[in-house]
């Protein structure tokens, strides 16, 4: 049965009539077309669906649309604003953070998350932060490179 | 009525910084970067798909049985159901190998895996495609089933493959050299023993296709998660009995590969045949389990190899039987096998070689080709036991293999040609950077953690130089396009699966004709509109495609000259050319702009597509001997790699502290790109080294899901220092060669001798894991235990 979702997604407030059973990857990339989120597993393992909700990392594969009624969602397409891309993904985009890209929304919202939190990480804090994300092209070490390249740090290799 | 030229002020140094900027050399981000980190790249699966239909596989219960019945009955009846299909509708086998197609997209009369797909549907929502796959019934006789290769070769197996004596769907025995001489020659000779387990590809992106019906004319477009569109398209023109003519295959942004996707797989057929049977469009979205069940990945190996060496290192001869379990169709099956007896060679000086392979099928998922195919599991036996037959010489483990460097150019024995080598270099590197000769052997052990170094070199192809099919036509073409707006357009098949391939072709282009690289656009992988390419497999996509990347911009160059020469009413030789420009050469100031020479270039012809091709020679295609073309390559990439551990000794776990990887790739075209393929590769290695591994139950997948299956996360890797060795090969783009293969297959020997640096036992065995250590832990304490008691 479909009931009434109310929540804010990239900045938005949306009022959408959705399926009590839908879980928030699907009503992203179905019903908003935001299809930057990745569902990469069946659910839980890769980080490829990682959103922010209030802030804090989530995993949109397995959260229920309707547990983030009145929350703030936002995916990696709020973070490019009026053609300018963030300074993560500049970071991803010059350091070759990404190489097939399917993994990098999901990294860089869980890169987004931490340095809200700790702007200045070292590489361990980093791995400890996206330690929730798989990636299978880099071995990851452009990745923590790509990190740090947002906050400014010259590459420690 | 012509526009007076524009005005330019061009000097050699605007051409110069842009090159420098965006040409070959340059560490240029990838042209399509942008789209990935801003979430708007589309996979196949972020499609467009409104109204679609969902398309769904029921996959086989059974390891091995005859299929007596598939009936639908019940399914077709259930609202909302617009197709089912089953082997009925497809009687057409295929199979990457044109004389090794045994398999069919959906089972015909006999079962031979868990997972195997048996029947499909399309229906109008995931609900209703899941209820009618739960209403078909199958009938079936079970026959036995084989899991291991032992027991599928045993005399009395059933045959899964009427025709295959013995459940070996290919042996291979050869010779080159005389390796009893060899070993007669020999001061020390020596014969181990040694297993991997079967790893999967695991690439981000789930399988995905989309298949679109026109029922009015007959056409089908597919979209799918492919590396060789090319195949996909013959393929399904062969299984639904179409024209070719009257299929387009278009390739998405795609989610990686690693080999999982260089062969045309079941779901895209099923698919075509969803899509044909519901006269309209169906999305087949599957899960990360069906990725597993799909396969084709590295087959579990068993290895015998002997080596002879002379005292001062010398390789005189090696001996080597390989087993592969290869799962239930042929796939690539024949390729891998014979790629690990040829590729024995070609790394290091080895005058005689005998190899005997055997490619075994089982009631498993099908193997295929995987990062660094065949040539992987070969190279960590081979590798250990150069490494402990050198310190039973008391040689050290770079000097033995400095003693048998090759010399370029040179040919092998196995009719391999190599034409650059740099591993020489690699060492060098490798040694000083890691303090090999200061800290090997001589690492503090700090409590209860054991601490080691080790190293080991490797190699691989930079694209087969035989394609799988015989056309006459070159390995490579590419296109490309002007038209009035004075952009060029790239037209390339070679597809990007997120290696880099399009942004190589970018360079290549900017730096032969010297343009703003803003003025080019690649469109890739449409066959209404952009040249067949063989795919992106066996690293062949910067070498070939390269190399008729630069073919296709000198040529267009060629006509924009020409046409520079009539604006500037002077001769094609006195044409000084800027890209972005031209000028007479001995008067600078004269000079006209890269629009103007458009224009004029298209006077008369109007727009202007130029090809581009490249083939590799015939006496590159490899030795005369059956299965010879296999391993054949234009140039072989070369790295040695050092790594470091720290085992903790009471749990068993293994903590890599640091890589360092030198890679002989010819040239960097892109030295950002070199560097990620490196890091990727060794990092792959280090997964099936350390923790990957598949694994069945009487058939069935239990480690279909990435922690199960041992995917390594970021707080399990480490830094991974890479340098680069430019051999400047004689034939690659800019002396260009492969990057993204090679480092792999060293990674695992290099581990290997590190633990036994820091646990005194030599793991001859892969992954090797916290368990393996800690049990030959505990062997050890007791055994000093029970010597304490003697004593």
């Amino acid at each position: 049965m479909k009931t009434i979702l109310r929540l804010s997604v990239n900045g938005m407030p949306r009022e959408d009539a959705v399926a009590e059973n839908a879980l928030l990857i699907d009503y992203l990339r179905d019903a908003l077309a935001l299809t930057g989120t990745k569902q990469g597993c069946d659910g839980g393992e890769c980080g490829a669906c990682t959103v922010l909700v209030d802030g804090q990392p989530r995993l949109a594969c397995s959260t229920l649309a309707h547990s983030v009624a009145g929350r703030e969602v936002e995916t990696v397409e709020s973070l490019s604003k009026g053609g300018n891309i963030s300074r993560l993904q500049r970071a991803f985009h010059e350091n070759l953070g990404a190489q097939c890209g399917f993994c990098t929304p999901g990294m860089i919202m869980a890169a987004e998350a931490l340095l809200r939190n700790n702007p200045h990480p070292d590489r361990n804090q980093i791995r400890a932060a996206m330690a929730g994300n798989l990636c299978r092209c880099t071995g990851y070490v452009k990745i923590v490179d790509s990190v740090e390249a947002a906050c400014g740090k010259e590459r420690a290799l | 009525m012509n526009a007076p030229d524009r005005k330019v002020k061009l000097t050699p140094t605007n051409r110069v910084a842009n090159k420098a900027d965006r040409g070959v050399g340059a560490r240029m981000p990838l042209i399509d970067g942008i789209e990935k980190v801003t979430g708007t790249a589309r996979y196949t699966a972020d499609l467009p798909a409104n109204g679609a239909l969902v398309g769904k596989i029921l996959r086989s219960p059974y390891a091995h049985a005859e299929l007596l019945e598939v009936d639908i009955s019940e399914a077709v009846k259930l609202p909302g159901v617009r197709a089912v299909v089953t082997g009925a509708d497809c009687d057409v086998p295929y199979g990457v190998i044109p004389i090794a197609q045994n398999e069919f997209p959906l089972a015909r009369g006999r079962i031979r895996y868990i997972g195997e797909p048996v029947a499909a549907v399309a229906a109008v929502d995931e609900a209703t495609a899941n209820l009618a796959l739960s209403r078909i019934r199958l009938r079936v006789r079970e026959l036995p089933a084989y899991f291991k290769a032992a027991a599928a070769r045993e005399a009395d197996a059933v045959l899964l493959h009427e025709n295959k004596q013995g459940n070996i769907e290919r042996a291979v025995h050869n010779e080159f050299g005389d390796t009893a001489a060899g070993f007669a020659a020999a001061d020390l000779v020596r014969e181990e023993t040694y297993e991997c387990a079967e790893v999967h590809h695991a690439m981000m992106e789930p399988n995905a296709a989309l298949a679109a019906y026109e029922p009015e004319r007959g056409h089908l477009t597919l979209w799918s998660v492919t590396q060789v569109p090319y195949y996909v398209h013959l393929t399904v023109a062969q299984c639904l009995k179409m024209e070719a003519a009257h299929i387009r295959v278009i390739k998405p942004f795609v989610g990686g590969g690693f080999g999982h996707r260089v062969e045309p797989l079941n779901f895209e057929v099923i698919v075509c045949l969803l899509a044909r049977a519901a006269r309209g469009t169906v999305r087949l979205l599957m899960t990360r389990e069906e990725a597993f069940l799909t396969h084709r990945g590295r087959p579990e190996t068993q290895i015998r190899i002997k080596l002879g060496l002379k005292r001062d290192g010398s390789m005189t001869a090696c001996e080597a039987e390989v087993v592969q379990r290869g799962g239930a169709y042929g796939g690539y099956g024949l390729v891998t096998i014979l790629y690990s007896g040829a590729l024995l060679n070609g790394l290091y000086k080895l005058p005689a070689v005998k190899y005997d392979g055997y490619r075994v099928y089982s009631n498993t998922p099908p193997c295929g080709a995987m990062r660094g195919h065949g040539t992987v599991n070969i190279r960590f036996a081979f590798e250990s036991l150069l490494d402990t037959m050198a310190a039973e010489l008391g040689l050290d483990s770079i000097a033995i293999r400095r003693r048998n460097l090759l010399q370029a150019p040179t040919e092998t024995i196995n009719g391999l040609k190599v034409m650059s080598y740099g591993l020489g270099d690699c060492l060098d590197w490798v040694e000083r950077a890691s303090g090999w000769k200061e800290r090997k052997g001589k690492l503090p052990q700090v409590g209860g953690i054991g601490k080691g170094l080790g190293m080991a070199c490797s190699h691989f192809v930079s694209g087969s130089a035989k394609p799988v099919h015989f056309t006459g036509q070159p390995h490579a073409t590419i296109a490309l396009r002007l038209d009035f707006d004075g952009g060029i357009t790239i037209l390339t098949g070679a597809a990007d699966i997120g290696q880099g391939s399009s942004t190589i072709i970018t360079q290549i282009v900017t730096e032969v004709l010297g343009v703003d690289y803003r003025r080019l656009r690649l469109i890739a992988n449409d066959s209404a509109i952009t040249p067949k390419d063989n795919g992106s497999y066996s690293s062949r996509v910067t070498f070939m495609v390269g190399n008729a990347a630069a073919d296709a911009a000198q040529n267009l160059k060629k006509l924009l000259v020409a046409a520079a020469a009539r604006r500037l009413k002077v001769t094609e030789a006195e044409v000084e050319w800027y890209g972005e420009g031209a000028a007479v050469g001995a008067d600078p100031d004269r000079q006209v702009a890269f629009e103007d020479i458009a224009e004029e270039a298209l006077v008369g012809v109007g727009m202007l597509t130029v090809n581009g091709t490249f083939t590799c020679p015939i006496e590159f295609q490899g030795g005369k001997q059956r299965g010879g073309a296999v391993g054949s390559t234009m140039g072989f990439s070369y790295a040695a790699q050092a790594v470091e551990v720290s085992v903790d000794l009471d749990l068993g776990k293994i903590a890599i502290d640091k890589v360092w990887c030198a890679i002989d790739c010819g040239f960097a075209i892109n030295p950002m790109s070199v560097e990620g393929q490196v890091q990727g590769a060794i990092w792959m290695g280090m997964g099936q080294a350390m923790s990957e591994e598949t694994v069945y139950e009487n058939g069935r997948h239990k480690a279909a899901t990435f922690m199960d299956y041992g995917v390594p996360t970021i707080i399990d890797s480490p830094d991974i220092a890479v340098h680069i060795v430019e051999s400047m090969d004689p034939n690659g783009p800019f002396g260009a060669k492969e990057a993204s293969e090679g480092p792999l297959s060293g990674f695992m020997s290099a581990l290997a001798a590190a633990v036994e640096e820091a646990t005194g036992h030599r793991f001859r065995m892969l992954p090797i894991t916290p368990e393996k250590i800690f049990a030959v832990r505990q062997e050890q304490i007791a055994a000093a235990a029970a010597n304490e008691v003697s004593q």
